[in-house]
């Protein structure tokens, strides 16, 4: 037995008697501004703003609430809460996103305080999921667990989120601040795409201290992150993120929307520059006020203390078994499961990409699902990924089998993680605002397209990314394949890029050439996947990699040969 | 010609501003305007919406004929009128 009884929770933060009665008070606030915003004591333009401070938009059918999943950790318990929501308040399901969040599509405005009370309930809230504020801080879905992990980026997040929540000289910063911490040797929380973006790491000595890269972001103007500081002791962590708050806060530009975020100043000031003004602001700021106390960090560390393993082999004769037994659990094994630190242990991730399939897309019984899962097999915890998954990330070997039978019945056993199947969509024109085109379909279309594993497995790692705008919530500029919805005379058309990677050696594709329209995007698709299988030195290289050897030209030439 | 919608205040469900200055859920029941016609009616329908906290973002939308049956002219108003593309079972094409 090791699973720890419902309630309980492994590996997740506490709130506190103050966290507890802030949320609650913030709760309580928002109904009174419901409620005059319903009487008309307040107009639009008063309640917007504040709607938006409650992670609450208006959409293309109705209100869209997103919940914070701070650094996509939660417990069995909270997953449970939101599939109650889910289906009590929206239609039966919800949506997980790239920024470690959950978002429901069919919200009333009347039943919002409702909600985020229930939500309270379990310690959760929506507050800094919208507006010009630090957001939700992102990290490692694998955090806690994997064999690669040099430090616990989530001690650090939380450390962040306790720091920003509120602050009051963050809260009306320029633009939004999205901040990524990772800890361990790959990077799987696309660090530098972000404003901010730690890679946590340790010296000669053994002690924890951060990499500081500065200005990634998506978006219309997409740029990654650069190098502002090599090494930032533990103490001085909360100190040097402050002083890059203040100079950003500082100097960052208010009057255009377009060049409001920090990826433009560290731009239009040059690296040096920003650099020198941050290095400046450090200066003044070192000290004690912020300097970050060893018991602090000890005692968040606390709260993430690993759960009870046991002490087992690494090797699982169970496993073993099943794997000669079962091809398509052996598939699923090689492709969705990653090695975990404690011996015996593994991290498995649940696909939220069926072929064919919405993705990110949850439903309630699914989340129950996944909620019983993560208690009865791993520690009553899970994790939510930026590339729209969820993980559980400490199954015994010996229960993988049992889990993936479990998962696959509903839909959630899909062997594509990495896979060209596993992709990225935002919600596009189905229900966005702000799209152009639509995301989902063509991610059904493609995912349909290469649906089988034995060919996707062939093709190996290669991300498509979508999104239904140059905002870019779908991170298609870092995707191996790019799609991007454009409109061209009220006709949705798409763009396609090549060449972007999400992880350390962050690159941003290259448009392929123009835009085409979405029957011959997923055939596009298909061709560039076949020259590159032509073209590619042996098995083992990735499209990445071909493509970066021989070029654009035979890609441009198979797709756009006729013209 | 056009048509008008808004999403309602309490619920954000998406209406149309039918005969009479009625708001209706369905786009079948909308009114429709001739171009020179609509810009007087969307701003008379903005004042009283918001004096009646009705609906919120209210605007014209362009109409075209299809088959002899008037259909928003954009797929992002299509997709508002009936309901998102990928789930037909949700939205106002599932009623
Ligand atoms: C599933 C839904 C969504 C996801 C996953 C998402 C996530 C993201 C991500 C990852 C980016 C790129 C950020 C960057 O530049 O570093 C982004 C950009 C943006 N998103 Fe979203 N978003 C979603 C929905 C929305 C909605 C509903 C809105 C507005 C109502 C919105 C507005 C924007 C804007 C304006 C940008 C560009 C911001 C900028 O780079 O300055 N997004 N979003
Ligand atoms: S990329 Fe554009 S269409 Fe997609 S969710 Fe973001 S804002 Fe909406």
């Amino acid at each position: 037995m090791n699973h720890i009884a419902p309630g309980a929770r492994a590996g997740i933060y506490h709130y506190d008697e103050i966290d507890r009665q802030f949320v609650a008070e913030r709760v309580e606030q928002f109904r009174k501004q419901v409620e005059r915003r319903l009487a008309g004591e307040l107009t639009e333009e008063e309640f917007k703003p504040v709607r938006l401070m409650n992670g609450l938009y208006l959409q293309l059918h109705a209100y869209m609430l997103r919940i914070a999943v701070p650094y996509g950790v939660m417990s069995a318990v909270q997953l449970r809460k939101l599939s109650d929501i889910g289906r009590k308040y929206d239609k039966g399901y919800g949506h997980f996103t790239t920024r470690q969040n959950l978002q429901y599509n069919w919200i009333r405005l009347e039943d919002t305080p409702a909600i985020l009370h229930e939500l309270a309930e379990v310690d959760m809230h929506a507050l800094q999921t919208s507006g010009n504020c630090v957001r939700n801080v992102t990290t490692d879905p694998f955090v806690g667990a994997a064999r690669d992990e040099v430090v616990d980026g989530r001690v650090y997040a939380e450390i962040l989120r306790q720091w920003t929540t509120m602050h009051p000289e963050f809260t009306y910063l320029p633009r939004k601040f999205k901040i990524a911490i990772s800890g361990a040797a790959s990077d799987r929380a696309a660090v530098r795409i972000h404003d901010v973006g730690l890679l946590a790491r340790r010296n000669d000595k053994g002690e924890p201290g951060f990499s500081f890269y500065v200005g990634g972001g998506l978006g219309r103007s997409p740029f990654v992150g650069k190098l502002v500081r090599e090494w930032v002791a533990q103490e001085d962590f909360v100190a040097y993120l402050e002083a890059i708050l203040r100079v950003y806060n500082q100097y960052g530009r208010r009057d255009n929307i377009y060049k409001a975020r920090i990826k433009i100043l560290v731009h239009e000031l040059g690296l040096e520059k920003f650099t020198q003004e941050v290095e400046e602001e450090f200066a003044r700021l070192r000290g004690p006020k912020y300097r970050l106390d060893p018991e602090i960090v000890e005692g968040i560390r606390g709260h993430f203390a690993p759960p009870p393993f046991e002490e087992l082999p690494d090797h699982s004769d169970a496993l073993e078994r099943a794997k000669a037994a079962d091809p398509a659990f052996a598939n699923w094994l090689a492709v969705n499961v990653a090695e975990h630190k404690a011996p015996g242990y593994a991290i498995a991730t649940v696909s939220l990409k069926p072929a064919g399939g919405i993705p990110g897309d949850a439903t309630c019984e699914q989340m129950d699902l996944v909620a019983d899962l993560a208690e009865r097999y791993s520690f009553g915890e899970l994790r939510v990924t930026h590339v729209q998954n969820l993980v559980l990330a400490h199954v015994k070997k010996d229960d993988l089998y049992d889990l993936w039978k479990r998962l696959d019945a509903a839909e959630l056993g899909s062997a594509n993680a990495g896979l060209i199947g596993d992709i990225i969509a935002c919600p596009g024109l189905d229900y966005c605002a702000l799209a152009n085109a639509r995301s989902i379909p063509l991610a059904q279309a493609i995912s349909a397209r290469f649906a089988d594993p034995v060919r996707q497995r062939t093709i190996g790692e290669l991300g498509i990314k979508i999104s239904g705008c140059i905002n870019a919530c779908g991170h298609h500029h870092v995707g191996a394949i790019g799609i991007l919805g454009v409109d061209k005379k009220g006709t949705e058309y798409y763009q396609i890029t090549v060449g972007g990677d999400p992880t350390l050696t962050t690159a941003i594709g290259d448009i392929l050439g123009p835009a085409v329209t979405e029957t011959e995007t997923v055939d596009a698709i298909e061709a560039i996947v076949d020259v590159y299988l032509a073209n590619r030195a042996g098995e083992g290289e990735r499209f990445i990699d071909t493509l970066a050897r021989v070029g654009h030209a035979p890609f441009k030439e198979r797709i756009y040969a006729a013209d | 010609m056009k048509a008008i919608t808004a999403n309602r205040l309490r619920d954000g469900e998406v209406v149309f501003l039918g005969e009479g200055g009625r708001w209706v859920e369905s786009f079948a029941e909308a009114a429709l305007f001739a171009r020179a016609e609509a810009d007087g009616v969307l701003a008379a329908a903005k004042e009283t919406a918001e004096r009646e906290r009705f609906g919120v973002d209210i605007y014209a939308f362009e109409v075209v004929e299809q088959d002899g049956v008037p259909v928003p002219a954009t797929m992002r108003e299509r997709i508002r009128t009936a309901g998102p593309t990928v789930r037909t079972d949700l939205g106002k094409q599932a009623a």
